[in-house]
């Protein structure tokens, strides 16, 4: 098939909404959606701000299978306030991830993905969307020890902030070329560090460094593939059956070995490249 | 900025001598001390490099060798009673004015390294480590999550100086596109956005309280004897209050989140 026909007969992934991103990943007719639009639970902070609030607070969460395994999905709705973490939704995240893990210890195998489309902490509800962030960090944790939590950030909003240390803690990270995947919001290190620190309008030189090709081939994400819905399903049903025997966030002194060779220099991409290049024999 | 930083006062008049067997980034300090109990505990804090490698993390900030030098501490603390059923206390220190930000922390990945300390963190609370965090300064945003914020109980010094937040009030007021004088006036009336540590306290995240001191920026022993006094009674709370973050849920103010968990929990088991 020519580029342009491949092009024009894929399924885009990071076009669709949270609600769908999930019902096509999910096996056919397994979706059951867990405090859905019709609940309303809302976000009891950003009426006060003269902001409408959303009836899920921009975030999904259903129980189902991806083939025939038991999984809880929950996908971040980054149309909704940049996909930001509040009260509602992170808690949403943090109970889905929970009650997972409670089935575990009850002898249920269930894994968990984690759609992450959010530029971390939603400003309007701060403190209570750091603490929800807190609280998924540890659920991820505690559950990656029984299944896999698979991270997956297709695009386009990236994940940032503190959900970006969550897509860290996965036991898997899938990225696209569309994806980025960075602590702090460019426009944030610009205004910190200065213009010539981090420019935050030169698409290029952001993507360099924090896309999702970049993560991959330095090691820092485990799949990267195009925006397909047909491919990233392939994706998560094979990593939802495979078991990582070593996570990359507790690989401590293979970092601090290659930080302390990093120079005084200013960072490349090819650089990081290279500072990473055996970090995947880390994990196996 | 530097001078200010609390962290070693804290560690100096709480602690002994730190630990010499334990190779870390030197502004990563780990020391042993002793609770009102005589039980002894490890703290552990961050203070400032000026000869940091990393020239975007000499003020105190969480950059990429915080992240994993604390991730290395916790875990060699969690190695050393491996075979022990009684896990030493981890006392976290916290001072931390953010993360860091520059070029060389996003492309070296800081996201992975704070995850390294958070993971650490976490693991040794759910083995059994009772881990508190005293909160003596700043608590901001990622560097927060990355120390402090994966502890049984959260203790904050009773002081104006002392806060917690998601983004500084400048980047903050940038992002969402307001000014400064807006952004206080709507941290007034909306709990979750003020910066003091009463707003803080009454989100119901103080599990293990306010507590007052003479002087916050030069304790003296009687201080010092206050904070031991209660570090030990946070302890016997975390016996009651098991591994898990469910003593932060109750407020008024949180009932959102004891309103999703109790829905979705019913939800899941509904059939």
């Amino acid at each position: 098939m020519s580029d342009t026909n491949q092009l024009l007969n894929q399924h885009s992934f990071v076009e669709l909404s949270a609600r769908q991103r999930i019902k096509a990943l999910l096996d056919v007719g397994s979706m059951r959606e867990l405090l859905g639009p019709f609940d309303r639970i809302k976000s009891p902070w950003l009426g006060l701000q003269g902001i409408v609030a959303q009836a899920d607070d921009g975030v999904v969460v259903a129980k189902g299978s991806i083939a025939g395994k038991a999984v809880v999905v929950a996908a971040i709705e980054g149309d909704f306030q940049g996909g930001s973490m509040g009260e509602v939704s992170g808690a949403k995240i943090a109970t889905a991830l929970q009650l997972a893990l409670e089935d575990n210890r009850a002898g249920t195998p269930r894994a968990a993905v984690l759609l992450l489309e959010t530029g971390g902490v939603r400003l309007q509800e701060a403190n209570l969307g750091l603490a929800a962030i807190a609280d998924i960090h540890s659920a991820i944790v505690e559950l990656r020890a029984y299944q896999p939590v698979i991270g997956v950030v297709a695009g386009s909003v990236g994940c940032f902030g503190g959900m970006s240390i969550a897509a860290a803690l996965c036991s898997d990270l899938l990225v696209t070329r569309e994806a980025r995947v960075g602590l702090n919001g460019p426009q944030v290190i610009e205004q910190e560090a200065g213009l010539e620190e981090y420019d935050s309008r030169d698409r290029p030189f952001i993507w360099s460094f924090t896309g999702g090709q970049q993560r991959y081939t330095s090691g820092l994400a485990d799949e990267f593939c195009h925006d397909s819905v047909e491919v990233i399903k392939d994706k998560i049903a094979h990593l939802v059956q495979s078991e990582r025997p070593r996570f990359r966030s507790d690989q401590y002194e293979y970092f601090l070995t290659q930080l302390y060779q990093a120079g005084p220099e200013q960072a490349t991409p090819e650089r990081v490249r290279e500072l990473y290049t055996n970090l995947e024999e880390q994990l196996l | 900025m530097t001078a200010q930083n609390r962290t070693q006062v804290w560690l100096d008049v709480l602690t002994q001598a730190p630990l010499t067997e334990l190779e870390l980034p030197a502004s990563i300090v780990v020391a042993k001390g002793v609770l009102a109990d005589q039980q002894s505990a490890y703290f552990i804090g961050v203070k400032p490099d000026e000869n940091n490698p990393f020239p975007r993390a000499r003020n105190g900030e969480v950059g990429l060798l915080e992240g994993w030098g604390l991730a290395k501490a916790v875990h060699w603390i969690i190695d050393q009673d491996a075979d022990q059923n009684h896990k030493t206390p981890i006392i976290a220190i916290v001072d931390v004015p953010s993360q860091a930000y520059g070029r060389r922390e996003e492309a070296l990945g800081i996201h992975l390294a704070l995850a390294g300390a958070v993971g650490a963190y976490a693991q040794a609370r759910q083995l059994g480590h009772p881990v508190i965090a005293l909160l003596v300064g700043k608590a901001m945003s990622g560097a927060f999550l990355a120390h402090g914020y994966q502890a049984n109980q959260i203790v904050a010094l009773d002081d104006a100086s002392v806060m917690v937040h998601a983004m500084g009030k400048e980047s903050a007021a940038r992002v969402t596109m307001r000014t400064i004088d807006q952004l206080e006036a709507l941290s007034a009336k909306v709990p979750p956005m003020a910066y003091d540590i009463e707003n803080y306290a009454s989100l119901g995240l103080l599990s293990g309280g306010l507590l007052q001191v003479q002087n916050i920026a030069q304790p003296s022993a009687e201080d010092s004897q206050k904070v031991l006094q209660h570090l030990t009674q946070c302890l016997e709370k975390t016996q009651q209050d098991g591994t898990d973050l469910s003593n932060r849920l109750g407020s008024k103010n949180r009932s959102a989140t004891a309103r999703v968990k109790e829905l979705m929990t019913a939800q899941w088991h509904a059939e």
